[in-house]
């Protein structure tokens, strides 16, 4: 059920990721939605779900673009499985540590993207620095809110259900 | 008992004197007592009646308050729809226009997604191979060169947009035709392989020139932005697109290939060209009282279609 769960969440991520591309094709703050709902799907199911949901996010994205598949793959399955490894091993609750994770992983995948890209002469990317920065900080600020969401609001359906059961 | 048939006579006696305005005191004091009562009853009745026209008899106000909001959203919504398809019969009326102008066969689609990953600049339309899409098809819109196909599958295709990394175009300078190459560089477009001897100025209207054999020749990708001349062979021009990218909703899709335009296919042209221009002088030679009328030229030589579009038929200014 937490599979089906998890892919239905990228499939989502997916989805408004090309719906949305378009609004900030200009901008170089362009957010990658998969890579967020990956992280965080690791940071709370472990490095061998992460691995998994990188590895086929990963694998979707880039057949649904025009570069080399795997490339994109290879990226968030480490990126996944180091996410699943942080998660695991230490206690990453906090929206401050989530914010460096979400914002390390998004340097690790564009330094494995683009270093791939470049090692293999397939793409130029000139000083890319400030791009991924961008990226990176709106990435860590989008996962940190959507985290803090998704694990707010049913404790908040579940405290307001006890609120009105104590008053009965 | 005294004091009181004082008052009482007091009161009797003003009553018959008048005031200076010729009216008797009486009713000047009973006029003005009575009219405090007046304004004090009207005041009390305005004071229940706003209450029960401001509160009480609110209730229907309230409901036809609604009413009337729902209908101006309905009105609001129907405005906004009214307006959106007012802008979409304008691109399309824009979209028509190019067609024509363009003089070439194109199939008009819909972008119904952007790219899957941030590093890529592509996005995917309605038209698939199933409507002559194939790739390798140039890609047009009202505002100038948007990419090419890249892959198509029944009902849809994947456009590689111009600003993509790994996208190029054959393009010339309008002004002075000087030929050059522009790749993608994620948001703006560079202009490699410009000679250094060529002229060019900031401003310049960069369009296709036809050679790469995807884009028809004519189009416009966009206009000289800066010029870093260098000490190099060549000019290092960074070209910012004509198209906006983020607004695209609707492109055409060229379905037919441009004429050839290489250097090879151009002196194979001047070659047969030249043939029969030969044939005819000597058939002229032979017998110049049986000269024939000169016969229209051959089918390859006439202009390019994308000669129709106005981009290269005279130089431009960067406005235009």
């Amino acid at each position: 059920m937490k599979i089906v769960a998890a892919l239905a969440a990228l499939a989502i991520a997916l989805a408004l990721q090309t719906t949305l591309g378009s609004l900030v094709i200009r901008g170089t703050a362009a957010l990658d939605l998969v890579l967020i709902v990956v992280v965080y799907l690791a940071l709370i199911t472990g490095p061998i779900t992460g691995l998994l949901l990188g590895s086929v996010a990963g694998l979707v994205q880039d057949s649904l673009s025009s570069g080399i598949i795997g490339i994109g793959g290879l990226a968030k399955t480490i990126v996944g499985f180091v996410a699943g490894v942080l998660g695991s091993q230490f206690i990453v609750a906090a929206p401050l540590s989530r914010f460096v994770v979400f914002l390390l992983a998004t340097v690790v995948h564009a330094t494995v993207f683009m270093g791939l890209y470049t090692l293999l002469d397939l793409r130029q990317f000139d000083t890319p620095y400030a791009a991924v920065l961008s990226q990176a900080v709106g990435n860590a600020f989008l996962g940190v809110v959507g985290a803090q969401l998704i694990e707010l609001l049913p404790g908040l359906r579940d405290r307001r259900k006890a609120r009105r059961m104590s008053r009965h | 008992m005294l004091a009181g048939a004082i008052v009482l006579h007091v009161i009797l006696i003003s009553a018959q004197v008048n005031t200076t305005a010729g009216i008797p005191f009486i009713q000047v004091v009973t006029f003005g007592a009575f009219s405090e009562l007046q304004r004090g009853t009207m005041k009390s009745v305005d004071g229940v009646r706003g209450l029960w026209s401001g509160y009480v008899a609110l209730r229907d106000v309230q409901s036809e308050n609604e009413s009337l909001k729902r209908e101006l959203q309905t009105l609001q919504v129907r405005l906004q729809e009214e307006r959106a398809q007012a802008q979409r019969s304008e691109n399309l009326s824009q979209l028509l226009d190019l067609r024509e102008r363009a003089g070439v066969e194109t199939v008009a689609a819909e972008i119904i997604a952007g790219p899957a990953s941030v590093e890529f600049r592509d996005m995917t339309i309605d038209k698939g191979s199933a409507d002559g899409v194939a790739p390798d098809m140039a890609v047009i819109s009202p505002a100038g060169v948007v990419g090419r196909v890249i892959l198509s599958s029944p009902r849809a295709a994947r456009v590689q947009m111009l600003i993509d990394r790994n996208a190029a175009a054959g393009a010339m300078i309008e002004r002075t035709r000087a030929q050059g190459l522009v790749v993608g560089q994620g948001a703006t477009l560079r202009m490699d392989y410009v000679s250094g001897t060529a002229e060019i100025e900031q401003g310049d209207l960069i369009v296709t020139s036809g050679i790469d054999k995807i884009y028809p020749k004519g189009f416009v990708i966009g206009t000289v932005e800066a010029i870093d001349r260098g000490t190099g062979t060549y000019h290092a021009i960074t070209v910012r697109p004509s198209v906006d990218f983020s607004r695209l909703e609707e492109v055409l899709v060229v379905t037919t290939p441009p004429l050839a335009t290489t250097a090879a296919d151009i002196a194979v042209e001047a070659t047969a060209i030249a043939a029969k221009q030969l044939q005819q002088e000597m058939a002229r030679n032979v017998s110049p009282a049986n000269a024939t009328p000169r016969s229209p030229p051959p089918a390859r030589t006439r202009v390019p279609a994308s000669t129709g579009s106005p981009t290269n038929r005279t130089p431009r200014g960067p406005g235009e």
